[in-house]
């Protein structure tokens, strides 16, 4: 491991110990439970935006498909869950008991055989990591090395986001179609329901987040980090230098794929349901909106573009509901015209050198790694 | 030249390479071979197919007939990843280098180690690589500029970059596709100088306009015209061969 004192520079410490700080201590001893469970949504939507610093930030791919895979966790984890709510005594009023309540409604008489396995915590675990990852794994596989990319590449994904969607709705009796699977209790006995289970979930998530932040961090730094920032600009040099393309992007829409499961598991936990209208293509484009204005090199960034984003769509949505679409997309254009680094490339060229300025005694320029700064003036 | 009682391999060898475009054939037919340290340079008006040569020996473009033998082994059924790794460099026309990364870090990409996804995940910059670094960037008139972002760079230094980059990847057969293109006269002086430093141990085979420049380092030339070979050999004797004088050097 190449841990060692440069893990982070000096501003991404300085974005290390103030988003610590927040999520730890600020938030929880600030908040109510149901503001704090809110931020917990928010935040799982915070390792899609971290998925998507490294897939699309970092490798320049594109991917408008991002919620399949935070469908995909969040239906493995609301599935346990499902099942664990669906026990024979809470069912009894059913024809057949022991069965979800939404596959009773729609006639079917015995547990699906791809849902047996999901009685066991262990499998839904390693089933929300794999079967993300496997099936980014052959989508990434069928598009890169075909040289699908770019454009094509994204238009793509938005197209499997809204078959899985389609698939989601139509297939009723097996997946609680359009309402998702709702009414989830307890997880191993354990009611997530109450307050004190909201917190405990919270610091769970907060806790998994930083072990991502960690995860991203370190391939970040490594040589594939920088192989993946050379394929953004120069494909061709780095096929030429004796890298196969193709695997390096597999990879990295893994693991964008992977942290976005996450998230959606973690969505089932903290919010208790989880439904289609978290797959579809309208979430994965909000989702790169928050990684577009918390600025998409920057991890902290990214992070902050989901907490800030969503909180705001909160509050607008909570008094003018319709003029939130509206909000959302002159953000997005605000963003790529006139911000393209985000709220981290504002902070790198404004605040930052202020900052430097009050506490350097000897002038050092402390950019963020990634993006290579102009030096403009904070003037 | 060659020493020893078997008979000559070659390094490359292309026969019969034809490559067409909806019909078009860029390249006809096309045979030639380049013996080891030998330094061939092809020239020819616009169109020729010089550039799609090179496209076709690394890979980019696949042949629709023919065959390219590279120490024996067949390139036009390997991936261009693959070819790098038989060692067969290439260098751009246009310099193609990492803007966003520094010249060290554009260097040690190219270093020849920690190639697939697991082995960058787990590579070290041990001391062999930064000595390897310096050793070239020292070769490259780049040795000051290490921690300086590529896109400081000049036109004439992301030449020298890239070159070096190639150098990193030590191959037995170093493409080059107008390395003068572009520079200033002290530039090109300096990158003849280079290039003269760096076919020592391996052949070369440049594209280039510039005659003065193809006298000075040329093994051997040939003149490639609509995607055949018009002429080859000394660059005496191709200078005064009427055929090329008259679509080509008489202009």
């Amino acid at each position: 491991m190449i841990i060692n004192s440069r893990f982070f520079n000096r501003s991404e410490l300085t974005g290390f110990i103030v988003l610590a700080a927040v999520l730890f201590v600020i938030l929880p001893l600030s908040l109510d439970v149901f503001r704090l469970n809110l931020v917990a949504k928010y935040l799982t939507y915070a390792f899609v935006a971290l998925g998507l610093v490294l897939c699309w930030g970092y490798g320049g791919i594109l991917s408008l498909g991002q919620g399949v895979f935070f469908g995909l966790g969040g239906y493995c984890m609301a599935m346990f869950l499902k099942l664990e709510a669906s026990s024979v005594e809470n069912t009894k009023i059913q024809s057949t008991p022991g069965i979800p309540d939404f596959m009773d409604w729609n006639q079917i008489t015995s547990l699906p055989l791809f849902w047996q396995p999901f009685h066991s915590l262990t499998f839904t675990i390693l089933a929300i990591i794999l079967v993300p990852g496997l099936f980014a794994l052959i989508i990434g596989t069928a598009m890169f090395k075909r040289r699908v990319g770019g454009t094509y590449f994204a238009i793509i994904t938005q197209a499997v986001a809204a078959i899985l969607t389609i698939l989601i709705v139509g297939q009723q009796g097996y997946t609680g179609g359009i309402n998702g699977m709702t009414d989830l209790r307890t997880l191993k006995g354990w009611d997530i329901r109450p307050d004190h289970a909201k917190v405990i979930l919270y610091f769970v998530e907060v806790v998994l987040l930083f072990a991502c932040i960690g995860i991203a961090q370190f391939i970040r730094l490594t040589k594939l980090g920088r192989i993946l920032v050379a394929m953004r600009e120069q494909e061709d040099r780095v096929r030429f230098s004796g890298y196969s393309v193709a695997n390096f992007k597999i990879f990295a829409f893994c693991m964008a794929a992977v942290f976005a499961a996450i998230g959606g598991a973690m969505f089932a936990l903290n919010v208790g349901f989880m439904s289609p209208s978290f797959v579809g293509i309208v979430p994965s484009i909000e989702m790169v909106i928050y990684t577009a204005v918390g600025g998409r090199t920057s991890i902290f960034g990214a992070i902050w573009g989901a907490i800030l984003v969503n909180f705001a769509k909160t509050s607008l949505s909570e008094s003018f509901p319709q003029l939130w679409l509206f909000g959302l997309g002159a953000l997005f254009i605000a963003v790529v015209l006139a911000f393209p680094n985000g709220l981290s490339g504002l902070w790198a060229d404004y605040v930052q050198p202020r900052i430097d300025r009050l506490f350097a005694r000897k002038p050092k320029s402390g950019w963020n790694g990634n993006s290579v700064a102009d030096g403009a003036p904070a003037e | 030249m060659l020493v020893g009682h078997q008979p000559k391999e070659f390094l490359l060898a292309v026969s019969g390479l034809t490559v067409s475009f909806d019909g078009f054939k860029a390249v006809n037919d096309l045979s030639f071979y380049v013996e080891e340290n030998e330094i061939r340079v092809i020239i020819g008006p616009n169109g020729a197919g010089k550039t799609t040569v090179l496209d076709l020996i690394c890979g980019k473009t696949k042949a629709t007939s023919g065959s390219i033998q590279f120490r024996g082994k067949e390139l036009t059924k390997m991936k261009e990843n693959e070819i790098v790794q038989t060692g067969v460099g290439r260098k751009f026309q246009t310099p193609s280098v990492f803007e966003d990364l520094t010249v060290f870090e554009n260097l040690e990409i190219s270093f020849p180690r920690g190639r697939t996804v697991f082995g960058s995940l787990t590579f070290q910059r041990d001391q062999l690589v930064k000595d390897r670094v310096e050793e070239v960037a020292e070769m490259i008139f780049l040795k000051d500029k290490l921690n300086t972002y590529a896109d400081e760079l000049s036109h004439g230094q992301k030449q020298w970059l890239e070159i070096g980059m190639l150098l990193i990847q030590d191959p037995d057969l170093l493409m080059l596709d107008e390395p003068v293109a572009g520079m200033s006269v002290s530039e090109r002086a300096k990158t003849a100088e280079l290039l003269n430093r760096i076919i020592k141990n391996r052949s070369v085979l440049v594209i280039e306009h510039d005659m003065k420049f193809v006298e000075d380092i040329a093994h051997k030339v040939t003149v490639l015209h609509q995607g055949q070979i018009l002429s080859e050999g000394t660059m005496e004797k191709v200078k005064n061969d009427p055929k090329v004088i008259e679509v080509y050097l008489g202009h």
